[in-house]
């Protein structure tokens, strides 16, 4: 998401930063193509107009004039401004004070929310919690299924009445549930329903009546259009909103309605579900996401994946064994495994300040594609011959490229790619250095 | 207008206008309150036309063409231009308007494809059930094999639609794989209809689509000619990135035939048709104005426009 604004943006600001000395008309005209990138990202024509008011009375102070760089100094406006629209600072969920956590996810048919009560849950989880689902949706054919389905997925406890006609009933139940079995938090998966619908709006006030949920998550689809503010303000006015979470945002939507519906509810967004897998939820940051959004990259996310991705055990094991000559392609597997978790090198790629051009040029699906043939191939080998490469013989390299699919060719680029790697470590030990990450060089132990 | 009497047209009305909308009222209030036709009230009519998810492009088209039609017909009066208005708009839809015909082979046999939660399942749910009414042979394949419980949603519908049948192999099972049994169902069990249910997918996602291109091949393969109908489900709540989704669906698929725009009884208008017809020329087959089987309609541009200037009865105090 925010890609294609983000380019857009990216060819105002040129234009922009390419004056000596900006002129009031330099800010006008940058101002209004700003305007047209905005909208034509779905950001709310009322946002956008108090949007651009903002940045013009900050721009057309006297610090942008007196700025040795006037066009800088205007994107910095901007970035500044766009921070606050989203909220700024992320704003973790917290967890009500006496347990179960009661959070309510609520918003329109087909944004999300089975999928995202399932991600939260997984996440939660992780976190160390026990979780209760609640399947709150008796009106959708097979929607309770759906949860019990992903709940047994996760090993997490759903509760369901398929007996029961309401929602209120059922989410009374679940409370009593989730009360006696000691759990920690209950997520309640909700019916989706037009915010116009009097009725089923009546009945999630009962809900919300009934449970007293700690939060209630407004999920809504990143690729709706000026509606956006439509949405969030009815839920919000009819039922009480404390956050929202965004769904659907790996698609190319330009995300205007992220800006627009924190902007009109002053709610922050929570989360982002980055794609269908059930580990795609991701912490939204509106510093960061702004950063990506004017193409200044995104480094700290980018860590904080390799970090979450890339275990400090693994990491002291790699070094070991680096240490130690014992580094086999069953251990590069690994690695490229982790590497994968990461994400699609493309996304990556686009966290990197300035990297984004560069990006452009490669196409990294391609990468992507040749990390799963490295991984066919090492997967055709037998155990031996990945923990000692040196046994693959001619005959060996033949079997292993029809059992993955590949060229001999492939398998020989492979090995002597790794044969390359190796060396490289040994010269690295011998320098002493060892990578790995949270190595601390200073701290290293005499030999 | 002839549709108006219609029963038909009413629900239409009533869907389409069930709320407040900020198209009608916006337009109420610039035709009925102004009193110049000046450069103040195109831009107003510009930003009320943003709202309603025209685009930027799009809208500043019409306004165009609106003044085009000023200066012809010498009009001065703002309460003049409402008609004209919706005579553009109903200019620009008509050449697209294209109802659903699945007369033309046996078994007719139709793609459903979209991005994730636009609706694809319920409409099919629906369209099972009037084509069953109409006495038609109708079978269902279950090819969503990743979303849990898509299954046993689709099962519901075609138990409700009581004479389709669904063609359904394990979850996660291999889509063309179904495919291949429901064209061979079709073909042995004589159905009039084969509805093909795919799992909702990002259209920048390029895996997922290279699984509804093999889907389509093993299609053609099995019944030359088939699929008749690619059908590209739009919640009318989607805004610009509707048309990138027609726009790569459309290539990828080497030519979806049409277009449904569900979800139309929410606050948004679908305004993104427009853009749509506008730059990518895709013909509009069906609407979803609500959550009854009968409210899936086939698209008529003359309707759809009037229904969008239509106040609703006991909605007139905005």
């Amino acid at each position: 998401m925010f890609d294609t604004l983000s380019d857009r943006l990216q060819v105002v600001f040129k234009k922009l930063r390419g004056y000596g000395k900006l002129s009031e008309k330099n800010i006008q005209d940058g101002l209004r193509e700003v305007k047209l990138v905005l909208l034509e990202a779905d950001v709310n024509y009322k946002v956008v107009k108090n949007f651009i008011e903002k940045v013009r009375e900050k721009a057309v102070g006297e610090q942008v004039f007196r700025s040795l760089t006037p066009g800088q100094q205007v994107v910095k406006i901007v970035h500044e401004e766009m921070i606050s629209l989203m909220g700024g600072e992320y704003q973790k969920l917290t967890m009500a004070p006496n347990p179960p956590t009661g959070i309510m996810l609520i918003g329109l048919q087909g944004s999300g929310k089975t999928t995202t009560a399932a991600k939260l849950a997984n996440l939660l989880k992780k976190e160390g919690q026990k979780i209760i689902l609640v399947a709150a949706d008796p009106y959708r054919p097979a929607a309770i299924d759906q949860l019990m389905i992903l709940g047994k997925q996760l090993g997490v406890f759903v509760y369901a009445d398929k007996e029961a006609k309401d929602a209120v009933t059922i989410c009374h139940g679940a409370q009593k549930a989730a009360l006696s079995g000691g759990y920690d938090c209950m997520i309640l998966d909700t019916a989706g329903r037009l915010h116009i619908d009097e009725e089923l709006m009546r009945e999630l006030r009962e809900i919300k009546e009934s449970v007293c949920p700690h939060e209630a998550i407004l999920v809504a689809d990143a690729m709706t259009g000026q509606d956006a503010v439509n949405v969030a303000k009815s839920f919000d006015q009819a039922i009480g909103i404390n956050s929202i979470i965004l769904t659907k945002i790996d698609g190319d939507a330009r995300g205007g309605a992220a800006l627009s519906m924190r902007a009109v509810t002053g709610k922050p967004i929570r989360y982002v579900g980055t794609g269908e897998k059930i580990d795609f939820i991701e912490p939204f940051h509106p510093d960061r996401m702004a950063s990506r959004i004017l193409g200044m990259g995104d480094v700290l996310t980018l860590i904080e994946k390799a970090k979450t991705g890339y275990s400090e055990e693994k990491a002291r094991e790699l070094q070991k064994k680096i240490a130690e000559d014992a580094f086999t392609l069953a251990d590069f597997r690994d690695q490229l495994q982790q590497i994968k978790k990461l994400g699609p090198m493309g996304q990556l790629i686009g966290m990197i300040p300035g990297a984004k051009k560069i990006a452009k040029k490669t196409d990294f699906k391609d990468d992507d594609k040749k990390l799963v043939r490295i991984e066919a191939i090492i997967n055709s080998m037998t155990g031996s011959e990945r923990n000692n490469a040196v046994l693959i013989n001619g005959s060996r390299r033949k079997r292993i490229a029809q059992g993955s699919g590949t060229t001999v060719q492939d398998v020989n680029q492979l090995l002597s790619q790794f044969s390359q790697m190796q060396k490289a470590m040994k010269q690295m030990k011998k320098m002493g250095m060892v990578p790995g990450l949270g190595v601390n060089p200073f701290k290293k132990r005499r030999r | 207008m002839e549709a108006k009497s219609t029963g038909l047209f009413k629900r239409l009305c009533q869907g389409l206008s069930k709320s407040h909308n900020a198209l009608v009222n916006g337009l109420e209030r610039l035709f009925v309150h102004k009193t110049r036709i000046d450069e103040d009230l195109f831009d107003e009519l510009e930003e009320i036309l943003i709202l309603a998810d025209l685009g930027v492009q799009t809208s500043s088209q019409i306004v165009d063409k609106l003044k085009e039609a000023i200066r012809q017909e010498k009009i001065h009066e703002p309460s003049q231009l409402r008609p004209i208005l919706q005579k553009i708009l109903i200019e620009m839809l008509t050449p697209f308007q294209s109802p659903l015909d699945i007369s033309s082979s046996c078994p007719f046999v139709m793609m459903v494809i979209g991005v994730n939660g636009v609706g694809k399942t319920t409409t099919i749910g629906k369209l099972a059930a009037r084509y069953g009414q109409q006495g038609k042979k109708v079978l269902l394949a279950a090819a969503d094999t990743f979303r849990a419980a898509a299954i046993e949603q689709l099962q519901i519908w075609g138990e409700r639609a009581k004479s389709a049948g669904v063609i359904k192999h394990q979850p996660g099972a291999d889509p063309a794989a179904i495919v291949y049994d429901a064209i061979q169902a079709a073909k042995a069990r004589e159905a009039h209809l084969l509805i093909i249910d795919t799992a909702g997918r990002l259209h920048n996602k390029t895996h997922l689509i290279a699984e509804l291109q093999k889907m389509k091949r093993v299609i053609s393969r099995e019944l030359p000619g088939a699929p008749h109908e690619i059908l590209l489900i739009l919640d009318a709540t989607t805004g610009q990135n509707g048309l990138q989704q027609v726009k790569q669906f459309n290539e990828a698929m080497e030519g979806i035939t049409g277009l449904a725009l569900t979800k139309l009884d929410g606050t948004a208008k679908g305004g993104i048709l427009f853009s749509i017809v506008n730059e990518l020329a895709i013909p509009v087959k069906l609407i979803g104005i609500g959550e009854k089987i009968e409210d899936l309609r086939n698209f008529y541009a003359e309707e759809f426009v009037c229904a969008l200037f239509e106040k609703s009865e006991g909605n007139n105090h905005g």
